[in-house]
């Protein structure tokens, strides 16, 4: 592998229904940064039918080049047609580095691409930067400059490491979605386009799709709200939810939950905060009758005030929550909601 | 039918995390358990077994005490136990510990391979679909349920928003969630039975059509750079005032912070 053949930051530029995800945007943000420190250029690969349209999109995010792959066996997401797609276009354009959101998507496509391709691949990361490995010099080990390095925690978010990939290419890595930061659109932005397409024979990797079952749901997503009213197990029930529900609307926020509560079936999965669920920055995070367990912390850590409510004060939420109060939710929120109410027709 | 079940022992980080005064991470204190994940893998591989007849094999990698987690699937119900283990395999990246794996079950005949969608410990994700790629046959990663019709395999996928119904052909790689079910019991007589079973312990003499540029610490393409214990947010202000006070105090709050 001659390392030096590899230039360009790619970006798994993920889309479903045709519509671009987030993360691609937060993605192209970061390859930016990577592109600058490297003095190489930012590439969207986007995979799917009918998607052309969406490259002035990509390009308006920071994309300089974007690789359009379209075919109609890749309308709906299969592992084996997009890996193989994906791992085609390393091929053809040896990538330096390849970013992938760490979605149900990319996490199933990254190790998949990452194994064909025979590279390594670093999960999940929360930091990506530009560095030497070793990073400190080691007598007799030759440092290596311009090197990946991907920070990412581990042991359920107890301990962070830092990765590199320095003897093979691509240096991949999936990011955590809400980790990252888009730029600000540049209205009217072009890149240049690629089509490339590898062709597309189904053979007994290819799996068939019976059915796709959408989950009935109207809500926003909780990863753009600026402020997160969260419940946990300790609000009781589903129907105690809509103490939260009131205190959500009267402060212009979404609710959210932890994961006991949809594992009991209260909420769906799409309001799960946590390691297995999303990662949220909100300004404002409401823990209500959350414990905050280690795998919970996780995604919503980086809120920037987090406000803790909960009977036991001995509950881990209170070691990383700027206000917390120890009580009853049941007394406190509505009383809550009612002066958030009032103080707002004062005004 | 034949199912391989791959599972991980791991230090129990769900609910049990525990500190030393310093702030690190007290593994010590910390049990070795079978992964969740791999866990709902083992029963639902082993309610296919109930509901189909199969012949189901757990295979791990491992130091040679990793062996318990093997004891304690044979007594959940398993028929074979492999263990393999060897000093040249440590320090292995997803990319050298999905070889192996795949070098081991190169040895064993299957229809259906099981692994748990991600270990608690390293949380990548990434050795089921690369065990997958490496033994050329289909995945489908994130099981919410599994079933067989007509000799194919028929999976709900987890997606964000959604789930696909999937349909493969046989054999093929399945991740498990840990919502796929509520893994059963040892049973005395299992644990008993166990306990005299004999584990099957392969080395890296028995593995099949592996190079050894692709094993341990030497054959990982990742490698760290730095490892540091999470250096917590520190805890604000924690107040106990009757409900009346604790609202006025957090009103003052948000006002002060320019939230209402």
């Amino acid at each position: 592998m001659n390392l030096e053949e590899y230039k360009g930051v790619y970006v798994f530029a993920e889309q479903v229904d045709n519509k671009l995800s987030g993360i691609a945007f937060e993605l192209l943000g970061k390859a930016k940064d990577l592109a600058g420190d490297l003095d190489t250029y930012v590439a969207a690969v986007v995979i799917g039918s009918e998607i052309k349209g969406l490259a002035d999109e990509l390009a308006a995010h920071g994309a300089e080049k974007v690789i359009v792959v379209d075919d109609p066996e890749l309308k709906v997401y299969r592992t084996e047609p997009y890996a193989h797609a994906l791992s085609e276009v390393i091929n053809k354009y040896k990538p330096e580095i390849m970013l992938v959101g760490a979605t149900a998507i990319g996490r199933d496509l990254g190790p998949r691409v990452s194994a064909r391709v025979a590279t390594g691949l670093t999960a999940d990361c929360t930091q990506l930067e530009i560095g030497d490995f070793p990073i400190n010099p080691v007598a007799g080990k030759e440092q290596k400059h311009n090197q990946l390095l991907m920070t990412r925690p581990a042991f359920g978010g107890n301990t962070i490491a830092t990765i590199a990939c320095p003897d093979n290419r691509p240096q991949m890595a999936t990011v955590r979605p809400g980790v990252m930061q888009k730029i600000d659109k540049i209205e009217g932005a072009k890149a240049e386009v690629e089509e490339f397409n590898p062709g597309f024979t189904p053979d007994n990797k290819y799996v068939e799709i019976m059915d796709v079952v959408k989950a009935v749901s109207e809500t926003v997503d909780i990863m753009d709200a600026k402020i997160l009213v969260s419940g946990g197990r300790g609000v009781g029930s589903p129907e105690n939810f809509r103490i939260l529900e009131e205190l959500a609307e009267a402060l212009g926020g979404e609710v959210s939950c932890s994961r006991a509560v949809v594992d009991n079936g209260w909420k769906p999965k799409d309001l799960q905060v946590g390691q297995t669920g999303k990662t949220v920055r909100p300004q404002v995070y409401f823990a209500i009758g959350i414990s905050g367990a280690i795998q919970h912390v996780a995604g919503m850590e980086e809120a920037d005030v987090i406000i803790a409510i909960n009977k036991d004060e001995t509950a881990p939420i209170f070691d990383v929550a700027d206000y917390g109060i120890v009580g009853d939710l049941n007394k406190i929120v509505p009383e809550l909601t009612k002066q958030i109410k009032a103080a707002a027709i004062s005004k | 039918m034949k199912i391989v079940v791959c599972v991980k022992q791991v230090p129990d980080t769900k609910g049990g995390v525990q500190f030393n005064p310093d702030g690190t991470l007290n593994r010590a204190a910390m049990l070795a358990i079978m992964n969740p994940d791999d866990k709902a893998g083992l029963e639902a591989a082993l309610r296919l077994k109930d509901q189909y007849g199969a012949e189901v094999t757990v295979v791990t990698m491992g130091l040679p005490k990793a062996s318990d987690v093997l004891r304690e699937a044979l007594a959940m119900g398993a028929d074979k136990a492999i263990l393999v283990t060897d000093r040249v395999l440590g320090g292995a990246d997803t990319w050298a510990t999905s070889s192996t794996l795949a070098a081991a079950i190169r040895n064993l005949e299957y229809d259906l391979i099981i692994t748990g969608r991600q270990a608690i410990d390293g949380d990548t994700a990434q050795v089921g679909p690369q065990i997958s790629e490496h033994l050329d046959i289909p995945v489908i990663s994130y099981a919410q349920d599994i079933k067989i019709e007509d000799g194919h395999v028929i999976v709900e996928r987890q997606f964000e928003d959604r789930y696909h119904v999937l349909k493969a052909q046989m054999p093929c790689l399945i991740t498990a969630l840990s919502e796929l079910n509520e893994p059963r019991y040892m049973t005395p007589g299992g644990i008993f039975d166990a306990c005299e079973a004999e584990i099957t312990t392969w080395g890296r003499a028995d593995l099949k059509d592996l190079d050894d540029a692709n094993i341990g610490l030497a054959g990982s393409p990742t490698k760290i750079a730095k490892a540091s214990d999470k250096v917590r947010k520190g805890a604000g202000e924690k107040v106990t005032l009757d409900p009346e006070e604790s609202v006025v105090y957090l009103m003052g709050k948000l006002a002060e912070k320019h939230i209402i």
